[in-house]
């Protein structure tokens, strides 16, 4: 039950990437751990490759950040190259191409969504292994666990950019309330043909859940407020 | 035909290789920190009401503070299963302090007291409650605030704190502690010291008590949530200017 800083930086996480008629939203939380310590409580998990591919990064801080700076790297050389901006599939292609052949060294699962001119919105789950699979939507990291019955009950194909941004929102607020690996806020970066938007939605204002309650200022405000004795024996 | 049975009543987990599988080897449902301080007219007690299973926040309504006879409150993190065990072990020396009818009742000195026994015989034979317990209590006008750990260190303090608040509430502690503190203040106090929590330890929720014990008696708070604070600039867009991921 210790501090335990020296334990490597993890980000428990909770991922998601969606497609809706027209683009991507991608969702994430945003708490890095270090063993039960929160290292950084409001860390953005969604990193930027191209102007229009982003990766969702989850599972080793460390193993995730540097994989997506090589990918960045070989992108930029690839989109000068060919002339033109690079497809998500390709994106998708050279994380696959680091997590398959580091398979025994690397621990982190991706997410890379983005949108392109041939093929529109697309998402991409590439988990530990380095297996691509394209999906109409993703999850990953430790909090996604809490999602499977969510998303199987709330998915739906050709969503609009609200009902998708909105989709996601409440998912990862789901994931926070019983991952304790995930927490913090919500970033999300909606991704189409007109380009990129970020947003964030801090902790306090997401929806209450199960148990949660309505946060105060201070117990002595609704000591204050209430007229007969509050406090139970 | 003959049968044999091996006694494991001495439960003495070392010795006896039957006996092994009754010892706790490691927690399963776990509360986290509790923070308590002596005020002014007593002993403030907060704690969330989280019972984590492993990493998952599985039980959101867990009351970690108890009254225990009309003196003391008992406030646990670690293993919330041997604190109910414990429970049942304090019911009945407040049941036999109260059948000797003689006018007299255990304070908290003598419930701390006997809590240390506990924990350290159980921690001798290899088999300890999964616990670390705030003990606080009023009696006669004096405030008591002590500390027993799992594997029975105890001592009494100005305040103290469990867990994850050893690390992160006791340095406000000591820096704003003093022994007039008024409940007002002490409220106050007590809640700066869980707001971090809940910002720094992964187990905590956002769902606390604050239970207070006088010379008049014991109250525990109902159920609330804290607001948190999430609108520094440094937030909003981190990466704004990185060069790469981070």
């Amino acid at each position: 039950m210790d501090l335990n800083l020296d334990a490597p930086h993890s980000m428990g996480t909770t991922i998601i990437g969606v497609t809706y008629n027209g683009g991507v939203v991608l969702g994430a939380d945003s708490r890095t751990s270090t063993g039960m310590y929160v290292a950084n409580r409001a860390s953005d998990k969604i990193t930027q490759l191209t102007d229009n591919v982003y990766v969702c990064r989850s599972g080793s801080a460390a193993d995730s950040q540097v994989v997506s700076d090589y990918v960045r790297y070989f992108l930029h050389q690839h989109t000068i190259q060919l002339g033109q901006p690079a497809t998500v599939k390709v994106s998708a292609n050279l994380i696959r191409m680091l997590a398959y052949n580091n398979k025994n060294m690397l621990q982190t699962g991706l997410i890379v969504g983005g949108w392109d001119k041939y093929e529109g919105g697309k998402i991409y789950g590439i988990p530990l292994g380095g297996t691509v699979v394209e999906q109409p939507f993703a999850i990953g990291g430790s909090g996604s666990s809490y999602l499977y019955g969510f998303f199987d009950q709330a998915w739906k194909e050709n969503m609009t950019k609200e009902e998708a941004e909105q989709l996601v929102v409440k998912a990862v607020s789901l994931a926070i309330a019983r991952d304790g690996a995930s927490g913090g806020v919500v970033r999300t970066v909606i991704i189409n043909s007109e380009g990129v938007t970020r947003n964030f939605y801090p902790g306090d204002k997401l929806q209450l859940w199960h148990e949660e309650l309505e946060p105060q200022n201070s117990l002595l405000d609704i000591l204050n407020a209430a007229g007969p004795e509050p406090m139970a024996m | 035909l003959v049968q044999f049975t091996i006694p494991i009543d001495n439960g003495d987990a070392l010795k006896n290789a039957e006996a092994d599988s009754q010892r706790t080897l490691y927690p399963y449902v776990t509360g986290t920190s509790i923070v308590a301080i002596k005020y002014k007219d007593g002993v403030l007690m907060a704690s969330d009401m989280g019972g984590s299973y492993g990493s998952t926040l599985r039980y959101k309504n867990i009351e970690r503070v108890k009254a225990i006879g009309k003196h003391s409150l008992l406030g646990a993190s670690g293993e919330i299963s041997d604190f109910q065990e414990i429970l049942r072990y304090l019911d009945e020396l407040v049941l036999n302090d109260n059948m000797w009818d003689d006018g007299n009742s255990l304070g908290p000195k003598e419930v701390h007291n006997y809590l240390t026994r506990v924990m350290y015989n159980r921690r001798n034979k290899f088999n300890p409650l999964w616990n670390t317990l705030v003990l606080g209590g009023v009696k006669n006008g004096e405030s008591y605030l002590g500390m027993v750990s799992m594997i029975g260190v105890s001592f009494e303090d100005n305040h103290v704190a469990t867990g994850f608040g050893n690390h992160l509430a006791r340095p406000i502690l000591r820096d704003e502690w003093r022994a007039d503190l008024s409940f007002e203040d002490g409220v106050k106090l007590l809640e700066k010291c869980m707001r971090v929590l809940l910002y720094r330890d992964r187990s905590a929720i956002n769902k606390l008590q604050i239970a207070k014990i006088t010379e008049e008696g014991v109250t525990v708070s109902q159920p609330y949530s804290l607001k948190t604070f999430w609108e520094f600039q440094a937030f909003h867009n981190p990466t704004a200017g990185a060069q790469g991921s981070w």
